[in-house]
């Protein structure tokens, strides 16, 4: 139970004395995380709203695709990208593997089904006749869809927390394509686990706590933005 | 909306500050040659790399990116043309693999031995006997053994102290945690059991372990590290001169004195002693 106490103590020690490679590894983390996220909300809602309001072909069965989505394990996500972007995969030229950008772009496919599940479930359980109503009030179509998403922004923003909290919190894919390497594509989970096999427990219960705060102060500078805008607005 | 455009916004700037901080940090190797090292678990887990890499990249210029896997997994990413240079100790298996042709020159570096570990009652009573009894005498005894089972070197070495005794490890006794040597070393120490590990790793996690040494010296568990080449014939993209130059400095002077000199202060013994040079057959003689 020592290590618990030694984790937290080195955790405050690492972030109060300004340790340069823990704020490289926590910056690299909220940049790749933070970068896939949005990729994922900008390709995602678009895509969850037209499953939950247009006449789709075979609508069910992509909302199920989706839904499964949801629970793509990481780590095969990150063989996918690896195998793509090897030397003497059809990515190879990008020079891409072993980059952060990689790493963002596997993220990016995690969080996506997220984003578009959550988005179409938001958006279905608006009152069905909502639409319907607009449009008797003579909204045109695009901004009765503007009404839509005003009124289920709660549930929208939500998405995109469920896809940030997947992906800052993967370690699979950030291993398979970043390779954890020092000062380049360390990230707080790799290096976590890195810390756990060479023993140093304390050190791996530091990063994970970091990881803690970083997620829970993204979540609660939105949850901020969200509440003040409430207030005054 | 508004809302809305809050959130946005504080992503924004959230991002646009941690996008700084890691441009800062990426200008420098992006700008560089950059090298991919598939090396083993060991030379990561002990510490060694984070010592002779930098050293390295001053030296040479080359920016190294090492992926740190069991040997199995680092000559499979040699052979699909995915690394430049590896760095393993499964000589058995390298010696397959350069036969195949497309390798470079394969060079001796240096060398550390394999310890078996276990309880400090040692209830399977292998203290002082040669190896391959030793592991006849764990399976006999029906005392635990923890496996890496991951196709590393020291996997390799394991089942071939097993091949060596016909003996097929199964049953109870015999677990694989298909994991890296300090999960396994671990796994051993929580279930009171034997298991094979580099002298290295043991050494540098021993603090946290309830496992003492109680077999070691035998010829048969020398774990050698070589350092071998890749070509173009592996794949287009390989970099031959890139690893040349590592290479060259693996075996060249300073990194041969950082390696004898690495971990002797603080464990007390060298983890690795350099070899460059010599003629393998003569190591632990």
């Amino acid at each position: 139970m020592d290590v618990l106490g030694d984790g937290l103590i080195e955790a405050l020690r690492l972030l109060l004395t300004g340790d340069e490679d823990t704020w490289a590894i926590t910056a690299l983390t909220l940049r790749v995380s933070l970068s896939a996220t949005v990729i994922a909300f900008l390709l995602g809602a678009p895509v969850g709203t037209l499953l939950a309001l247009g006449r789709v072909r075979g609508r069910r069965v992509l909302l199920a695709v989706a839904n499964t989505g949801m629970g793509l394990p990481p780590v095969v996500v990150g063989l996918f990208v690896t195998v793509l972007l090897w030397r003497s995969g059809p990515l190879g030229s990008l020079d891409l593997l072993y980059t952060p950008t990689a790493m963002v772009i596997a993220q990016a496919a995690i969080a996506a089904p997220i984003v578009v599940a959550l988005t179409a479930t938001a958006l279905q359980q608006v009152d069905p006749d909502f639409l319907l109503q607009m449009r008797g009030l003579g909204a045109t179509r695009f901004r009765a869809l503007g009404a839509l998403l005003v009124e289920a922004k709660l549930p929208l923003l939500a998405a995109g927390m469920a896809g940030f909290g997947a992906v800052v919190s993967e370690v699979g894919a950030a291993q398979m394509v970043g390779g954890n390497i020092a000062g380049e594509t360390r990230v707080l989970t790799t290096a976590a686990v890195l810390a756990t096999s060479r023993g140093q427990f304390a050190l791996a219960i530091a990063f994970g706590l970091i990881l803690l705060v970083i997620a829970f102060a993204v979540n609660l500078g939105i949850t901020i933005a969200q509440h003040r805008q409430r207030v005054t607005g | 909306m508004r809302r809305v455009r809050r959130a946005a916004v504080f992503l924004t700037v959230l991002l646009s500050l941690t996008a700084c901080a890691g441009t800062e940090q990426a200008a420098g190797p992006s700008t560089e040659k950059s090298l991919i090292l598939a090396t083993t678990t060991s030379t990561q887990d002990s510490g060694l790399l984070d010592e002779l890499l930098p050293a390295f990249t001053e030296d040479a210029g080359w920016q190294v990116k090492p992926l740190a896997v069991g040997s199995g997994q680092a000559i499979e990413l040699g052979r699909r043309g995915e690394a430049d240079v590896l760095l393993v100790h499964s000589p058995k298996a390298e010696e397959d693999f350069v036969a195949e042709g497309t390798t470079g020159p394969r060079r001796l570096v240096m060398h550390n031995d394999f310890v078996l570990v276990g309880p400090p009652e040692d209830p399977a009573g292998i203290r002082g006997v040669p190896a391959e009894e030793a592991m006849r005498k764990i399976a006999t005894s029906g005392a635990g053994f923890v496996s890496r089972g991951d196709e590393s070197g020291t996997h390799a070495r394991e089942k071939q102290l097993w091949e060596q005794n016909e003996i097929v490890p199964s049953g109870q006794w015999y677990r694989s945690t298909g994991q890296g040597m300090g999960a396994t070393l671990r796994v051993a120490s929580e279930t009171s059991a034997y298991t094979l590990t580099d002298r290295a790793t043991y050494l540098s996690q021993k603090a946290n372990l309830g496992l003492e040494v109680v077999n070691e010296g035998d010829k048969a568990l020398l774990n050698v590290y070589h350092v071998i080449e890749m070509t173009k014939r592996a794949g287009d993209r390989v970099q031959p001169d890139g690893a040349k130059a590592f290479a060259d400095w693996m075996t060249g002077e300073r990194a041969q004195t950082m390696i004898r000199e690495f971990g002797a202060e603080e464990f007390g013994q060298p983890l690795f002693l350099p070899d460059a040079g010599k003629d393998e057959s003569t190591l632990g003689d």
